[in-house]
């Protein structure tokens, strides 16, 4: 049994326009039988925070093309990417990127 | 047989002409050995740095950089470029100056609306800085000619405003082995990394596919504040100093983020070079140019997209419209645009319900909507469907609303047409009412 974790998750370069403008979210995530990994985040994620247009979000379990996500400030795929087992007090990072000049 | 006069020789499995031999391809820069006593007065405060010295300097003289772009992005870093004394500078960009571009693209001027960016870029940096060799390139890079230009600078930095040019650029970057200094800037954020510099990954070795083109935002729709890209393009102009006159660059394999609210960087450690890159692989499967707008669904212009969602008797044009509201038809006009640009300007008789609010199904939105419609339907004798239209800025959400009144129920609305404005307002501008803003 996994305890529950607090994780704070970022959203920018215009992802937070999909959460109501909000950029920080402090979250507390729920004790679950598994380890809370980047792939059950994004299903919550997705159940709890994103209540609309989730294709501008997501693409199948993973985030849609165009979209960094980042742990601690490193580039996901250093980190296992959807496989990364989430620990207390992690900071995750979803940033899309921009097209302007 | 020899070649036309002033013409580049082809070569004989060239099957006819291209974009790329109208494009100007200058000779190599010569190395120097020694600066003059003008340019050691000019670049004083910048040769007493122990980190660039005279042999920065020299290294800067003899260093070609093309500039993809030369907007809110390209003019600052150019003119930081041409200010610093890098040797030469080829200018990309296809379009011409706006007064909307002003805010932001530092180098172009009131006096030069309507010119070629490219030029108007090159007039105000050879004002700067006669020293520089500034050629512009009045033409959108494509594949016929990005190879060719990118082997003739040695650094490149894309200021682009759109989704193909960057996988263009960098993969002209990767196979003509230049490193690529890449920048963007929207609303109040921006991005900055440096790609395929020793060994360090590419674009596409980050952004293996291109984001979907429903999903990406450009300046004109999503605003941004001048300021912003003049704060990336100095810290792009920054990298590219530093790569040039042997200092080299902290932001390869990492890559700075910029919120101007907050007012703070945040450096991210990317992911190394990946050796299944489709083009800076161990394998790689892009040896040549692509077709990129294809590759990336979208154009490579940050002109906005124009969507059909809706049959042809589901729109009027703003002179349907004109008519409409000259014979004094009964109906309600709904401007679906957010509220920041309702406050820009509005037709005085539209009532205002957001498409977001639409999207959400908001509840007080949809009451408000359906006692206005009955409130006028009241007015009319009419027993046909009564008439509502649907406006925005260009015609794109004026038709996902249309979708979404279609379904509308309230109770006492009897039945209603839909239908959606044509080109928005900004038609209206253009057609009808030459006194109404253009934004």
């Amino acid at each position: 049994m996994a305890a529950p974790l607090c994780v704070q998750l970022e959203f920018g370069g215009g992802a937070e326009l999909l959460f109501d403008g909000v950029r920080k979210h402090q979250v507390t995530l729920p004790i679950q039988p598994g380890p809370w990994d980047i792939r059950c985040l994004l299903v919550w994620i997705k159940e709890n925070l994103l209540k609309e247009r989730l294709e501008l979000f997501m693409q199948g379990d993973s985030v849609r093309p165009g979209i960094l996500v980042l742990i601690n400030e490193a580039d996901w795929e250093l980190m296992g990417e959807l496989d990364y087992q989430l620990q207390d007090q992690d900071n995750v990072v979803f940033i899309s990127t921009l097209h302007g000049g | 047989m020899s070649a036309g006069a002033g013409k580049t020789a082809r070569l004989p499995e060239d099957d006819g002409p291209t974009a790329a031999e109208e494009v100007l391809i200058p000779p190599p820069l010569p190395l120097r050995t020694e600066l003059s006593r003008l340019e050691i007065e000019r670049y004083a405060r910048q040769l007493v740095l122990p980190e660039a010295g005279v042999r920065g300097q020299l290294l800067l003289s003899a260093c070609s950089v093309l500039v993809v772009g030369c907007g809110g992005l390209g003019c600052p870093l150019a003119q930081y470029l041409a200010a610093a004394g890098v040797g030469r500078l080829g200018l990309v960009d296809h379009d011409v100056v706006e007064l909307s571009n002003l805010h932001r693209q530092v180098l172009h001027r009131e006096s030069r609306l309507g010119r070629p960016k490219a030029r108007s870029a090159a007039a105000a940096l050879r004002e700067l800085n006669s020293a520089v060799e500034v050629v512009p390139y009045e033409l959108a890079l494509g594949r016929d000619t990005a190879l060719e230009l990118v082997r003739a600078y040695d650094l490149v930095a894309d200021c682009s405003d759109n989704v193909p040019t960057p996988y263009l650029v960098n993969d002209a970057c990767v196979l003509a082995g230049r490193p690529l200094v890449s920048a963007s800037a929207l609303r109040l954020e921006g991005q900055l990394a440096v790609y395929g510099y020793r060994g360090g990954p590419c674009y596409r070795c980050l952004f293996p596919k291109p984001p979907p083109p429903e999903t990406v935002t450009n300046c004109a729709d999503g605003g941004v504040l001048g300021v912003v890209p003049g704060i990336l393009g100095s810290l792009q102009a920054l990298e590219v100093l530093k790569i040039a006159a042997g200092i080299g660059t902290s932001l390869s394999q990492a890559m700075l983020v910029f919120d101007a609210l907050e007012g703070g960087f945040r450096r991210i450690k990317l992911r190394p070079r990946n050796p299944n890159c489709a083009v800076c692989g161990d394998n790689p499967s892009v040896t040549a140019l692509q077709d990129y707008e294809l590759f990336c669904g979208s154009s490579a212009t940050d002109k906005c997209r124009s969507l059909c969602l809706l049959r042809n008797d589901e729109r009027v044009s703003v002179d349907e419209y004109k008519t409409i509201l000259d014979s004094e038809v009964p109906h309600v006009l709904v401007d679906v645009r957010p509220p920041v640009e309702v406050d820009i300007c509005s037709l005085p008789q539209a009532i205002f319900v957001p498409l977001n609010k639409l999207q959400a199904k908001d509840e007080g939105s949809l009451r408000l909507l359906g006692q206005r419609i009955c409130e006028a339907r009241q007015m009319s004798n009419e027993n046909k469907a009564f008439p509502v239209y649907v406006v925005c800025k260009l015609g794109n959400d004026s038709q996902k609303a249309v979708k979404i009144l279609q379904g509308l129920s309230y109770p006492g609305l009897g039945l209603i047409s839909v239908k959606d404005i044509r080109g928005g307002l900004m038609a209206w501008a253009t057609k009808i009412n030459p006194e109404f803003p253009q934004y």
